[in-house]
């Protein structure tokens, strides 16, 4: 399996885990699915775009810290579109990066190995 | 009465060298000795470099051609071959300039240094295995390990080498699966005391004394050394649960980390939020 469809499998798959937990507040329960769709697809942009640079750096570290920033960029877009509950967005969002980019590091094989 | 002693000491030297008239050797001393015979130090003459002379014991090259039928980055290169003027056969090969594998280890390499060397010597024997070569006396003393870090394994067995106990199979019959417990022997060796679990386990399995319960061959030992450093269960141990565990945790131990951050995170998000 290549590199950019592990970060989009595990971006949906995580995304679509973050975007649960706001289930856990009273106030966003009737908003529960457009929140899912939408923290999907941002899980899976951060995996598209992690998966892409982990098919050109072999590196976790790096991997770690660019699907965190990735996270963090795409959270804080979704914070601002609401002006509102951007910790609540944001940090969650940046370790789910952090570990999306940590995941297309570790899984799937890299560009040089399907030549 | 100085200058005698050292004539003396020398002509002593000499007279104990064999004599290697008609060669293109010239004998500088003695650097080993095996069941089959003596290797010395000399000066190839003709090309002008140091190489190593093994002397049979016997008129028998077979040894020679054994070895010149293996070329390995980890088998030592065979030169020449040839006879001396009192009949005894004798090879040419290149003289390595390390440690001998006992010597090597009371530099107490790391655990990563010493897996190196087992699976370049496993490497060697699977791959004289393959050519229908065995080694019959694997042990510290027939392996050098280089300068660079290159492994040598060398002194390849003929029929006549019953092998050193301390690392020879109690079979009755020696084939490759003797080897393979060579090769365990050598593992257990390697870490006197020390040797995490799963690298007990793996000498363990390749020195059963039923060759059937051994590693049917050395790729196959060669797995499971694998296996151990990448941190998988090795075939040789059904490791206790607690093991199990502390093994996932270790290897995916960056993982956790986030998870557990993440799950840290919500928690605290989830107190300090503002309604």
């Amino acid at each position: 399996m290549n590199k950019i469809l592990v970060g989009l499998i595990w971006g949906l798959i995580l995304g679509a885990i973050d975007g649960a937990t706001a289930g856990f507040y009273p106030e966003t329960r009737n908003l529960m699915a457009g929140i899912m769709v939408g923290s999907s697809i941002k899980g899976m942009l951060v995996g598209l775009l992690s998966g892409w640079f982990a098919r050109k750096v072999r590196s976790t570290k790096w991997g770690i810290a660019l699907g965190a920033a990735f996270g963090l960029l795409f959270a804080f877009l979704v914070a601002a579109m609401q002006h509102a509950h951007y910790l609540e967005i944001m940090m969650p969002g940046f370790i789910t990066g952090a570990i999306i980019g940590f995941l297309t590091q570790r899984l799937g094989e890299p560009e040089s190995a399907r030549l | 009465m100085d200058l005698n002693d050292a004539v003396l000491d020398h002509l002593r030297h000499v007279a104990a060298l064999p004599d290697v008239t008609g060669t293109r050797y010239e004998l500088e001393s003695e650097i080993g000795r095996g069941g089959m015979g003596v290797v010395y130090a000399a000066r190839d003459r003709q090309l002008d470099r140091r190489v190593a002379l093994k002397i049979l014991d016997s008129a028998l090259a077979g040894e020679a051609q054994l070895i010149a039928h293996l070329e390995h980055p980890a088998i030592v290169p065979i030169y020449e071959t040839g006879r001396l003027p009192d009949g005894r056969a004798f090879y040419a090969m290149k003289l390595v300039a390390g440690a001998r594998l006992d010597h090597y280890l009371d530099g107490a390499p790391s655990l990563g240094e010493r897996l190196r060397v087992i699976r370049r010597i496993g490497e060697a024997l699977a791959f004289a295995h393959a050519r229908g070569v065995i080694h019959r006396d694997l042990k510290p003393q027939n392996v050098m390990v280089g300068e660079f870090g290159e492994v040598y394994v060398m002194d390849w067995g003929v029929e006549a080498v019953a092998g050193t106990p301390a690392f020879r199979a109690p079979d009755a019959r020696l084939n490759q699966r003797s080897d393979v417990y060579a090769l365990g022997a050598l593992l257990q060796c390697m870490f006197p005391g020390t040797a995490p679990p799963a690298l007990c386990a793996i000498a363990d399995k390749a020195m059963q004394a039923d060759p059937a319960a051994r590693y049917p061959d050395a790729p196959a030992f060669l797995a499971d050394i694998e296996r151990f450093q990448e941190g998988l269960a090795v075939e040789a141990w059904s490791e206790p649960l607690w093991h199990r565990l502390r093994r996932f945790a270790s290897r995916n131990a960056v993982l956790l980390w986030l998870l557990a951050a993440y799950a840290g995170v919500k928690f605290l998000v989830f107190f300090l939020r503002t309604p």
